[in-house]
C-alpha cells in the first residue's frame, strides 16, 4: 500500500467488531498494545486467533484456528476464495478505492497458467552470494498500456539493491532502455513530467473483463477451497469457515476488523507476500483507512520501526527510498531520480526528498555543481544482509564487525554464524552484558566440547560495556509510528557509554584520521557533517560524562531545516526543495522538530476518555501525525463517512476542506469530485477518490504490478523444509526464495523420513530475543528459567517422552537438548491425509547469563524472503528424540 | 478509617504475563527465587510454583482442554493470586504479637519490624499466603502496597497490569464493577464464571477475584475457615491458650531458625510441583 508501517494504532482496536491476530502472539510478545484488544473484546468484538500453537493469545480469543506453520497465504487465500465467491467484497469501497478494475497486460501469465509460477521467470545470472538461482522480469506484470520503463521505483533495486532483471549497468538506462534526452536538474520537475506515462491506466468498473484485477484475483484464489485450506493447514473446515463468517459478518459500511501480525509472519521465504495477503483481504472487505479496521504490524523491539525510518538497513535510505547500487543504473543523481521515482502519487516529490537528504550528508559541500556529492556516497554492491553478510564471512571475505544489540552467536543457524566470527580479525560488541557473542571464542559449544580450542581462534574481541534506555537521552518510534522523546534519568555505572556516545566518538576519532588523506575514495568521509557537539556552554552539567551528542540535534537534521538558516526547522516534508536550499535527513518525519524550541515527540497530552482518541497531541506519528494511514477511505466516494459508527475523517462542504479526528491524509482542499489530470504529475495525476496517495494510481493494491520481486499477486509455497509437496503446484517452493547452498546449510527434502516434525521458534513474554536482556536479571530469569521445547500429549506418548524429561532435537544443521514441556495445547494436525506433529521452541537461552540453555537457531536454516531478507525461523523440520 | 481498598483480580481478562509479579518483587525489593535460576517446573508456564515469604503475587495457569482430538474445550486460564486481605483475617487473628495490624484502608499489614518469626499466622491463613522470607526470616506477605497507599499511589501489580485484569480501587466500587463483568460473561455464555470472595466469606475478601472453573483449579478452598472456627470450645479458650504462647515468645526469638526452615520449605515447594492435582488434565 506504499508505506513501510502500520496503517492504523493499537488504540483503533477499541473501534473495531473483529480483530484477527495471525502471525503473532500479541498477548505475550506485546502485552501493551494487547490491552486495545482486550478493550474491543469487552466492547463485544469477536477476537481471533489463527496459530499453530495455543498460547496465550488464543487464550483471550473467542475463536482459536490452529494451522500448520506457514501455511498462511493457503489460509488467507482461503477467505479471499469465500469472499469473492460468496459476493461478501465492500463493493462500493473496492471499485474505488482499489485497482480491482484495472486492466493487466495481455502477455501476464498467473500461477494457474503457469502450475505455481509467473510470466517472467528466469535464471538468475547474478552473484551467488545474492542467493537466487531465479529471478522474475516483471515487465508482463505491468498494467495495460503502462509498460515498467518509465514506472519508476522499481521492486528489484528498491528492495536487494540488484539490478532489474535486464537492467542495464550504463548510463541513462531505465529496463534496458535509455533516455539519453531526459532533462536534468535541480529543478527536475522537468524530469518527472518526462517520466509521467501518457494517459490513465485502463479500467473496467463492472468488474466483468477478464484481464481486469478483481478477475485474475478470483481466478487465481479459486481454488483455495475450504478443502484445500483443511489439507494444505490442518485446519479444520468448520473452524476455517467460523473464521470466514466471523471476518465478513464485522466488515462493511457499518462495522470494521483489524488485522494484526509480527514477525511470525516476516520469517519465512514468502514472508512479505504473507503481509499482502492480509493488505488484499483487508481491501477486498474495505477495512483499510478506516477507525477499527487496518493492519497493525507489530514491531519486536522498542524502536524497530525508527531502524527502518532512519534505517540500519543496507538497501534503503531514509524514508524508505532505495539505497544507490552500483548494480543498478545510479550514476548520477538524475539516473538514481529516473529509475527511482514514481512520477505519479507523493513519490513524485522523490527528488527533493533525495537532494535534501544528500544536503544532511554532506551539508555545505553538497553543491548542484558536484551532484549533491552523489560520488561520495556509498553504493552497496549486492546483498547485504545478515544472512549474506555471514556468509561473505565464512568465505573470509569481512575482517572485522561492530556488534551493536546483536548476537549472532545464538542467531540464525548458530553453529554456522560462529564458525563465521572464527573468520573475523576483530570484533567489536557493545552490549549490556557479556553475550554469547562476546564470549564465543571461549564458550561455545565447539569450544566447550573441545572441537575447537581458543588458541585456533585468531578473532580479537573488545567488549564495550552499554547503556540502559535510562541512561540516555533520545527517541523510540513506536509500532504505531509515533516518535517519543525520552529523558536520561541517570548517568550510566563505570565504563558504560550509550550507543550514541560511542557512535558519536566513533566518527570523530574516524575523521581525524581520514582528514589529511588525499584519496578520492576518502572525500565522501571527509565531507561527511558531523556537527552533534553541543553547542558552547550548552552541554549538561549533572553528568560526570564527558563527549556525549545533543540528540536534539540529530533530530533536527531528522526533521529538516533551511539550509541558510539552520534556526528555521521544516515544518512539513511539504517545504522540501530539490536544488539544496533544504536539508533533511529523513523527510517522513518532517514536522517532528518544527521550531527549535518545540520538540513534538515530547508531546503527552492524551485525548481524554470517551474521545475518538486520535491523540494528536501525544508524540509525534509520521507522516504529518496521521494516526490512521489512507484515512481518506473512511469516507465514501462524496466524503461522507461510510456509516456514523465510523466515522473519522469527512469532507466539510461548507468549509471545502477535509476534517475530522486525525490528521487527514490527503489534500486539505481537494474535493471529493476533483479530477484527475491524465497529464498531472504527483498528486494531480490522483482524482479525489483516489486515497491511497502513496501508490502511482492512487488506488490500494489488490494485485502489485511493481515491488515485489516474488510475483504480483501471494501464491501458497511450502517452506524449504515442509512434510509435503506444495498440493496445489507442481512448483512446490517460492522460486525467488533466497537460499545459500554453503556447507554447514544443508536443507532436508520434502516427507524425510528423518526428520519428521515441523517446528516453529518463538519468544515468550518473560524473556526478549537472545535473552540478553532479561537472563541476566534475576527476576525475569526466574520466571522461564531453562529452555524447552512444548510438545503435544500424543507425541509424547508415541516416543515416550515424560514432562520435564530432556530430548534431543536435531535438524541436519544442529542437535541440541531442551526439556519437554508435554502439553494439550499443542495439537497434531491431519496434512494432506496423514498426521503431522508440530514442536514448538523459544529461541531465548545460549551460554552465558543467570540462566543458560542450549540455542534454539543451531537447529535453523539461513533460507530467506526474496524481498527483504529475513530467514525462515517459523517453520522448518527437526527430529525429536528422548536422550 | 478510611474507605476498605483493596484488588479485582479478573481471570477472564489475565494474560499471564508476569509483570504484576516482577513490579511486585522490584517494588518491595524482594529476591528472586534461587538466585534467579530454579528449575522449570513443568506446570504449564508457571515457574514460580506458589506464594510465600518472598513472592507476594503469583501467576497461576490452568489448562483446560477436553479429551477429544480436536479440543472442543481450549481454555488455558490465568489468574494472579496474592493475599486476600481478609475482613476477618486467620493471620491477625493468630499473630501473638500484635505485628499484622488493620491498616486505616482495611488491609492486612505484616510488621516486619515487630515480628519474631513465630509463624503462628502461616498455619492460620485458610490461602498458604504466608511463608517466612528467607532474607530477614521474618513472615512476609502482600501489604496491598502499604507504602505506595500512603503516599496516594496504585499499588506497583496494578499498575502494572497491561489489561486491568488486577484492579485496584474502593471495595465496594470494585464489587459492583466485578458484578457488571460477571453478568458481561455469563450473557457471553461463560456459565462457570464466578466471584470468589464475596461478603459471606470471611467476611468479604477484600482482595477478591472473578474466576472461571472451580476454586480448586486456582488452589483456592471452596470453604475457607479462621483458625479460631476450628475451636468448638470457644473464644476463651482460645484466646488464653493465645496468651500463654504469646508469653513464651516474649522470651524466645523465632527469627535464628532460618537456614533450617528454608531447606524445609524447599523441599515443600518440589513436593508442590510434583503433587500437583489442582489444574485438570493437562
Amino acid at each position: 500500500m506504499g508505506r513501510g508501517a502500520a496503517t492504523t494504532f493499537a488504540e483503533s482496536h477499541k473501534h473495531a467488531d473483529c480483530i484477527v491476530i495471525e502471525g503473532s502472539n500479541m498477548a505475550e510478545n506485546h502485552p501493551v498494545a494487547f490491552r486495545w484488544v482486550m478493550e474491543a473484546k469487552r466492547n463485544g468484538a469477536t477476537i481471533i486467533h489463527v496459530d499453530p500453537r495455543f498460547t496465550r493469545t488464543s487464550a483471550m480469543a473467542d475463536i482459536y484456528a490452529p494451522i500448520r506453520p506457514g501455511t498462511d497465504i493457503a489460509f488467507l487465500g482461503g477467505i479471499i476464495n469465500y469472499v469473492i465467491e460468496n459476493d461478501l467484497y465492500f463493493e462500493d469501497y473496492v471499485v474505488n478505492y482499489t485497482n480491482a478494475a484495472t486492466i493487466i497486460n495481455e502477455d501476464f501469465e498467473d500461477t494457474e497458467d503457469l502450475d505455481g509460477v509467473f510470466s517472467g521467470l528466469l535464471e538468475f545470472e547474478g552473484d551467488p552470494i545474492n542467493g537466487f538461482e531465479y529471478e522474475y522480469e516483471a515487465g508482463t506484470w505491468q498494467y495495460e498500456g503502462f509498460p515498467t520503463t518509465r514506472a519508476g521505483r522499481q521492486g528489484a533495486s528498491a528492495q536487494s539493491g540488484e539490478a532489474d532483471a535486464g537492467g542495464q549497468e550504463s548510463s541513462d538506462a531505465i529496463g534496458g532502455q535509455y533516455f539519453e534526452d531526459a532533462p536534468s536538474g535541480p529543478p527536475f520537475d522537468d524530469l518527472v513530467e518526462y517520466m509521467r506515462p501518457d494517459g490513465m491506466p485502463q479500467e473496467d468498473p463492472t468488474l466483468q473483463d477478464e484481464r481486469c484485477v478483481f478477475q485474475i484475483i478470483r481466478r487465481h484464489f479459486s481454488r483455495y477451497t475450504p478443502e484445500m485450506v483443511e489439507r494444505i493447514t490442518g485446519c479444520p473446515q468448520d473452524k476455517f469457515l467460523e473464521v470466514a463468517e466471523a471476518l465478513t459478518e464485522n466488515s462493511g459500511p457499518e462495522r470494521t476488523a483489524a488485522f494484526c501480525y509480527a514477525v511470525a509472519w516476516t520469517q519465512h521465504t514468502k514472508g512479505v507476500q504473507m503481509i499482502g495477503c492480509a493488505a488484499l483481504l483487508q481491501m477486498l472487505l474495505g477495512n483499510i483507512g478506516r477507525p477499527g479496521g487496518g493492519i497493525l504490524a507489530l514491531r519486536g523491539h522498542a524502536t524497530i520501526q525508527g531502524s527502518t525510518d532512519v534505517p540500519t538497513l543496507y538497501h534503503s535510505i531514509h524514508g524508505y527510498m532505495a539505497h544507490p547500487s552500483a548494480l543498478a543504473p545510479h550514476e548520477s543523481v538524475k539516473n538514481y531520480l529516473l529509475n527511482e521515482t514514481q512520477p505519479t502519487g507523493y513519490w513524485a516529490n522523490t527528488p527533493k526528498f533525495l537532494v535534501s537528504y544528500m544536503k544532511s550528508m554532506y551539508g555545505e559541500a553538497a553543491t548542484e555543481g558536484n551532484d549533491f556529492g552523489w560520488d561520495w556516497h556509498p553504493k552497496i554492491t549486492g546483498d547485504f544482509s545478515h544472512m549474506a553478510s555471514i556468509v561473505r564471512m565464512a568465505q573470509g571475505e569481512i575482517e572485522g564487525m561492530f556488534c551493536m544489540g546483536q548476537n549472532p552467536a545464538t542467531s540464525l543457524n548458530g553453529t554456522f554464524e560462529r564458525s563465521a566470527l572464527r573468520n573475523l580479525k576483530w570484533m567489536v560488541v557493545k552490549d549490556l552484558f557479556e553475550t554469547e557473542t562476546a564470549a564465543f571464542w571461549y564458550q561455545a559449544p565447539e569450544v566447550q566440547n573441545g572441537d575447537i580450542s581458543p588458541e585456533e581462534i585468531d578473532t580479537e574481541v573488545f567488549f564495550i560495556p552499554s547503556a540502559g534506555v535510562g541512561e540516555m537521552s533520545g527517541s523510540f518510534t513506536n509500532t504505531q509510528r509515533w516518535v517519543q522523546w525520552h529523558e536520561k534519568a541517570t548517568d550510566p555505572p563505570g565504563d558504560c557509554r550509550s550507543d550514541e556516545w560511542f557512535t558519536h566518538q566513533l566518527a570523530l576519532r574516524l575523521k581525524a584520521l581520514y582528514q589529511d588523506s588525499q584519496l578520492p575514495r576518502d572525500e565522501g568521509f571527509k565531507n561527511l557533517v558531523w556537527d552533534y557537539d553541543y553547542d558552547p556552554g550548552d552541554y549538561p552539567e549533572d553528568t560526570r560524562i564527558q563527549g556525549a551528542p545533543d540528540a536534539e540535534k540529530v533530530l533536527k537534521e531528522i526533521n529538516g531545516y533551511m539550509t541558510d538558516d539552520p534556526d528555521q526547522h521544516l515544518t512539513s516534508f511539504t517545504e522540501l526543495q530539490d536544488d539544496g536550499s533544504t536539508t533533511c535527513a529523513s523527510w517522513i518525519y518532517c514536522g517532528v522538530f518544527p521550531s527549535p524550541d518545540q520538540n513534538l515527540a515530547k508531546n503527552r497530552r492524551p485525548d481524554p476518555p470517551g474521545t475518538p482518541g486520535s491523540h494528536q497531541n501525544w508524540a509525534f506519528a509520521w507522516p504529518a501525525n496521521r494516526r490512521i494511514l489512507y484515512n481518506r477511505a473512511s469516507a465514501d466516494p462524496e466524503g461522507n463517512p461510510w456509516s456514523e459508527r465510523k466515522r473519522w475523517v469527512w469532507w466539510d462542504a461548507d468549509e471545502e476542506q477535509w476534517t475530522g479526528y486525525d490528521t487527514p491524509d490527503f489534500l486539505t482542499g481537494k474535493a471529493p469530485d476533483a479530477e484527475a489530470d491524465p497529464q498531472g504529475i504527483g498528486l494531480d495525476a490522483h482524482s479525489g477518490t483516489d486515497p491511497f496517495i502513496m501508490m502511482a494510481d492512487g488506488k490500494g493494491w489488490l494485485y502489485t504490478p511493481s515491488g515485489m520481486v516474488d510475483g504480483p499477486l501471494p501464491t501458497h509455497y511450502e517452506a524449504i523444509e515442509a512434510p509435503i509437496q506444495n498440493p496445489l503446484y507442481s512448483q512446490d517452493k517460492n522460486p525467488i526464495a533466497k537460499h545459500w547452498p554453503v556447507e554447514g546449510n544443508e536443507a532436508i527434502a520434502p516427507g524425510d523420513p528423518d526428520f519428521p516434525y515441523v517446528i516453529t521458534t518463538y519468544r515468550l513474554t518473560e524473556h526478549h530475543l537472545s535473552g540478553v536482556m532479561t537472563r541476566w536479571l534475576p527476576w525475569l530469569a526466574e520466571l522461564q528459567p531453562e529452555l524447552f521445547i512444548e510438545i503435544s500429549e500424543e507425541l509424547a506418548t508415541e516416543k515416550g517422552i515424560g514432562n520435564t524429561e530432556f530430548v534431543r532435537i536435531s535438524t541436519p544443521r544442529g542437535s541440541i537438548q531442551a526439556k519437554a514441556l508435554v502439553t494439550r495445547r499443542l495439537r497434531p494436525l491431519v496434512i494432506d491425509g496423514n498426521v503431522v506433529h508440530v514442536v514448538g521452541m523459544p529461541f531465548h537461552w545460549g551460554y552465558m547469563g543467570v540462566v543458560t540453555g542450549e540455542a534454539t537457531n543451531d537447529l535453523t536454516l539461513l533460507v530467506g524472503d526474496p524481498n527483504v531478507a529475513i530467514h525462515e525461523g517459523k517453520s522448518f523440520m527437526c527430529n525429536v528424540e528422548t536422550t | 478509617m478510611a474507605e476498605p481498598m483493596g484488588f479485582f483480580t479478573d481471570v477472564s481478562v489475565c494474560i499471564g504475563c508476569k509483570a504484576c509479579e516482577v513490579a511486585c518483587k522490584q517494588w518491595n525489593q524482594l529476591s528472586a527465587n534461587e538466585g534467579g535460576a530454579p528449575q522449570l517446573s513443568g506446570n504449564s508456564y508457571d515457574n514460580t510454583r506458589t506464594l510465600d515469604g518472598n513472592t507476594w503475587r503469583h501467576v497461576r495457569f490452568v489448562e483446560d482442554f477436553s479429551d477429544d482430538e480436536n479440543r472442543t474445550q481450549a481454555r488455558w486460564l490465568m489468574m494472579s493470586d496474592v493475599c486476600k486481605h481478609c475482613v476477618q483475617a486467620g493471620c491477625l487473628e493468630a499473630c501473638p504479637t500484635g505485628a499484622i495490624i488493620r491498616t486505616e484502608f482495611d488491609t492486612v499489614v505484616i510488621q516486619a519490624d515487630v515480628c519474631n518469626g513465630c509463624r503462628a499466622c502461616i498455619p492460620a491463613c485458610p490461602f498458604d499466603v504466608i511463608e517466612i522470607n528467607p532474607v530477614n526470616n521474618t513472615a512476609m506477605k502482600c501489604t496491598l502496597c502499604y507504602d505506595r497507599l500512603q503516599a496516594g499511589m496504585v499499588p506497583a501489580c496494578a499498575q502494572a497490569c497491561p489489561t486491568d485484569s488486577i484492579q485496584f480501587g474502593p471495595v465496594r466500587e470494585l464489587r459492583e464493577r466485578a458484578d457488571v463483568r460477571l453478568q458481561e460473561l455469563q450473557d457471553r455464555g461463560v456459565e462457570d464464571a464466578s466471584i470468589y470472595g464475596r461478603e459471606e466469606m470471611l467476611g468479604g475478601l477484600n482482595a477478591f477475584f472473578l474466576i472461571e472453573g472451580p476454586p480448586e483449579w486456582y488452589g483456592l478452598p471452596e470453604d475457607p475457615k479462621l483458625p479460631s472456627s476450628n475451636n468448638l470450645a470457644g473464644e476463651g479458650i482460645f484466646a488464653a491458650i493465645s496468651g500463654v504462647v504469646l508469653a513464651v515468645m516474649g522470651a524466645i526469638s523465632f527469627r535464628k531458625l532460618g537456614p533450617s526452615r528454608r531447606a524445609a520449605e524447599a523441599e515443600r515447594m518440589n513436593a508442590d510441583s510434583t503433587n500437583d492435582t489442582s489444574r485438570p488434565q493437562a
